[in-house]
């Protein structure tokens, strides 16, 4: 039951609308860096387009992502109409004006602070409300999703949630706390600076509370990627969810463990304690658990799909699979790309091995393979799924669908390899300019080449997509039935309260954020002599 | 769903999550308190307290490392972005008068006529930056350290705002205008040097770096030397100092002798 359709899509089409500018940029960025291109002269371009790819890409299209998929779970999990209508259109409506509020001084060069804000740079205060406003409106989302879940209790007492909306609750809330740290940071150390009440800021402190958000920000990006790997994938390949419980049990430990892990992001900062580390370290390896679960319960509900289809042996049942099915296609380019990335994790959570790689192409090579490719390519997926439900007509050319996927695929593979590589052997990221002739990185520029190449395969692939989908629009009209999600293979008739309410996962989540973060933020903040001048962008 | 139902070390889900996460807090905070600091065989403690507080990042000066050795005098002055903004008339006037001293060789418009620097139009905090600096110590020239040591804190803020009041004229030689070298446009990422237009004025500005516009050649040569050789010492984290060292001498050639060559109308304005 979807009734709120114009809701969703516009939720869709601004968060695509905004991917399909960012992409520009990013390859704009990875051309004028390269070899291919001689130099803009003024590192202030470079640092200008980075500001609005990160953010966009960072805070707006996957922020819009999740709020959009989640209206529709809701409305098609609980099958009961969105309740709050008004407000989540307000919610839209802050994100709109945040996201322009926020851009128009970054085009001006007014605030080229980057996504990670890099305080003592302080840029024009407008960027930063722009953002405030931006998790605003989907704190709106996130109070919606409760009260939607509130209000089927009420009339459901004592039945398992639907996963999908289980899952999709989880991530509201992982979101409404793990922004709690960058609004903080926001309102409490970097906006009175940018209006000129203060004109010095304690940058330790706010690095500290950046990390408290940009580690599980990194895991409400991949919540609407998991939600589709439980409750899209089997049933659009024709099978069945290998179990409902891992479901759930997945979900609950990304809502506890992805908070308490973020200072694995300040490994290289004097002012935390090796202890926080260490302990922030150990924590980061508990987060592997939920996705090692998901990749087990997937792989195993795609041999059912495959076994239902006559598949036999202990490999050959990977033939059976729907290969022409986009979802299916999808799915296993964002599993290869999440093996990779996964691996490459591993090296960036450990204290001693991170410094290796610390602050250069590696970390970016790193989060596009994860984000842009695994996360991302789900995004395609979701959307190439519930179109025909949104727009009530089919879609054009599904030999388009998978060759935009490919595309995809091969050009993240093509971008991100020699990425890393050129970050192990040392090559610093966020500059502007690399100097080639150099004896000393000119054999990198033939790897930095290649991601080039990488980039403007994306390009086409991210155009493709939003071709196909505004396309889909004139297609004549078809019915696509009820929009569903998969079924487990066994019956879901009962669920442990714990695994059908979140107070427990909330309060621990609360819980080990305070024992993990409480002292070093409270030590920082409450010493006199950490602060230093602030510097402002673009004053000139 | 009733929150005495859940929260009850009955529900085996709670006494499992809290058990473990309680736990795995434990058992990290002793590894990482304990255990990790004394595995370094390097770091000495005066006892297990002392090790939980260097692990928890207590600042602290352990008995066993020695006094900070003395090295050259540092700047210790602290800018920030608005502190002589916005001077008054009155100060503008007062540096006028005080002004006088420094005629003699910064020339009686802010223009010098004798490879000192001209301080004509030059941003506010870098003349008050490195007045404090001379009178610290931290930077110290056989002419100009006696007029500085008895400025107090108001007639630096004076000086500095007087001279930055001053119009930007043109240098005493004027010399044809040279084209950008290299080192000036791009830097030399490779080895740590942004372009110089970055803090000096033409990309951006940063608080107490110059304008480097028509400015003496011998006068910037001389002090990209000075920096590079270490013989200067007075910018703040050493920010000039390990661009200079960097520098090849064609480079520090190169780039006094641009700079020197530029009109000052170039310069951007600040406010
Ligand atoms: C055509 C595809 C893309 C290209 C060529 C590209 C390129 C780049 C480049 C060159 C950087 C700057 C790295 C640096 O200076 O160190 C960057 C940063 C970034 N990109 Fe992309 N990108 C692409 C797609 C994406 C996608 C799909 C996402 C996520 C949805 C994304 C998210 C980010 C983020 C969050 C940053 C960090 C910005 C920062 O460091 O401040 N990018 N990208
Ligand atoms: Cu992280």
């Amino acid at each position: 039951m979807l009734v709120n359709r114009k809701l969703v899509l516009a939720h869709f089409w601004l968060a695509f609308a905004v991917f399909g500018l960012a992409l520009f940029l990013g390859a704009w960025q990875m051309f004028v860096r390269s070899p291919l291109y001689t130099w803009i002269s003024d590192p202030e371009w470079y640092y200008r387009s980075l500001t609005a790819h990160g953010t966009v890409m960072g805070y707006v299209f996957p922020t819009l992502v999740a709020m959009g998929f989640g209206y529709a779970i809701s409305e098609s999990a609980l099958k009961q109409p969105l309740v709050g209508v008004r407000w989540a259109w307000a919610g839209f409506w802050l994100i709109v004006v945040g996201a322009v509020m926020a851009m128009v001084p970054v085009a001006l060069g007014r605030a080229s602070v980057l996504y990670t804000f890099y305080p003592p740079l302080i840029g024009s205060v407008f960027y930063y409300i722009g953002v405030v406003l931006v998790v605003v409106g989907s704190w709106i989302w996130v109070a919606l999703m409760s009260v939607n879940l509130r209000v089927w209790r009420r009339e459901h007492p004592g039945e398992p949630v639907p996963l999908a909306m289980f899952a999709n609750v989880a991530g509201s809330y992982l979101w409404a706390w793990t922004a709690v740290g960058a609004a903080l940071e926001l309102l409490l150390q970097i906006i009175p600076v940018a209006l000129g009440w203060r004109t010095t800021i304690d940058a330790g402190l706010a690095r500290v509370f950046f990390s408290w958000t940009l580690h599980a920000i990194v895991y409400f990006w991949l919540m609407p990627t998991y939600i589709a790997y439980y409750t899209i994938v089997p049933r659009a390949i024709g099978g069945r969810l290998y179990s409902d419980t891992m479901g759930r049990i997945a979900f609950i430990l990304f809502l506890v463990v992805a908070m308490p892990i973020g200072i694995h992001h300040t490994f290289a900062d004097p002012q935390v304690g090796a202890g926080f580390k260490f302990i922030h370290s150990a924590f980061t390896a508990l987060v592997a658990l939920p996705t090692l679960l998901t990749v087990f319960t997937i792989c195993a509900s795609v041999e059912i799909a495959a076994r239902l289809r006559g598949g036999r042996g202990p490999f050959g049942w990977i033939g059976a699979l729907p290969w022409d099915n986009p979802i299916m296609l999808a799915v296993a380019f964002s599993f290869v790309l999440l093996g990779f990335g996964g691996a490459g994790g591993l090296i960036n959570m450990s204290y001693q091995l991170d410094t290796t790689i610390h602050n250069t192409q590696w970390i970016t090579g790193h989060f596009h393979l994860i984000f842009g490719g695994a996360i991302v390519i789900m995004y395609f997926a979701i959307a190439y799924d519930l179109w025909p439900h949104l727009t009530g007509r089919a879609l054009p050319d599904l030999r388009l669908v998978r060759a935009q996927l490919w595309l995809w695929f091969v050009g993240m593979i093509v971008t991100t390899f020699p990425w890393h590589w050129v970050g192990i052997l040392g090559m610093p990221r966020r500059m502007a300019y690399y100097d080639y002739s150099d004896p000393a990185i000119s054999p990198q520029a033939f790897s930095v080449t290649l991601s080039v190449i990488g980039a403007f395969v994306l390009l086409i692939s991210g155009l493709l997509f939003l071709y196909i989908l505004a396309t889909a629009h004139r297609q004549p009209a078809a019915d696509a039935g009820a929009y569903r999600f998969s079924v487990p293979v066994h019956p879901v008739h009962t669920v442990p309260l714990a695994l059908n309410s979140f107070a427990i996962w909330v309060a621990l989540m609360i819980g080990l954020t305070v024992t993990n973060y409480a002292y070093p933020i409270l030590t920082l903040a409450a010493r006199s002599d950490t602060s230093v001048p602030a510097v402002y962008v673009g004053a000139q | 769903m009733s929150a005495r139902e859940l929260f009850t070390f009955r529900n085996p889900y709670f006494s499992a999550g809290v058990g473990l996460a309680a736990g795995l807090f434990v058992l990290t905070a002793l590894g990482g308190f304990i255990v990790l600091p004394y595995a370094q065989k390097e770091l000495k403690f005066a006892g297990l307290w002392d090790a939980i507080c260097s692990a928890a990042g207590v600042p602290q000066r352990s008995a066993s490392v020695p006094t900070a050795k003395v090295g050259p005098r540092l700047s210790e002055a602290v800018l920030t972005p608005t502190m002589l903004a916005r001077p008054g008339q009155e100060s503008i006037g007062r540096g006028a008068t005080l002004a006088q001293r420094c005629a003699i060789c910064h020339g009686p418009t802010g223009i010098s006529r004798a490879d000192s620097p001209n301080l004509a139009g030059q941003y506010a905090s870098v003349i008050y930056k490195e007045l404090l600096d001379f009178r610290s110590g931290a930077r110290s020239n056989a002419v100009m350290s006696p007029f500085a040591v008895d400025l107090k804190d108001q007639d630096m803020a004076d000086l500095a705002a007087y001279y930055a009041y001053l119009p930007r004229l043109p240098a005493y030689h004027p010399t044809p205008q040279l084209p950008r070298p290299r080192i000036v446009i791009y830097g030399a990422p490779v080895r740590g040097i942004a372009p110089c237009g970055s803090c000096h004025g033409s990309l951006d500005n940063k608080t107490g770096s110059p304008w480097l516009e028509g400015q003496s050649e011998a006068y910037l040569k001389a002090q990209l030397q000075a920096f590079a050789s270490g013989r200067r010492t007075n910018d703040i984290s050493q920010q000039m100092r390990n661009i200079a060292r960097a520098m090849t001498p064609q480079e520090i050639d190169e780039a006094a002798a641009y700079y020197a060559s530029q009109p000052t109308e170039i310069v951007k304005s600040t406010d």
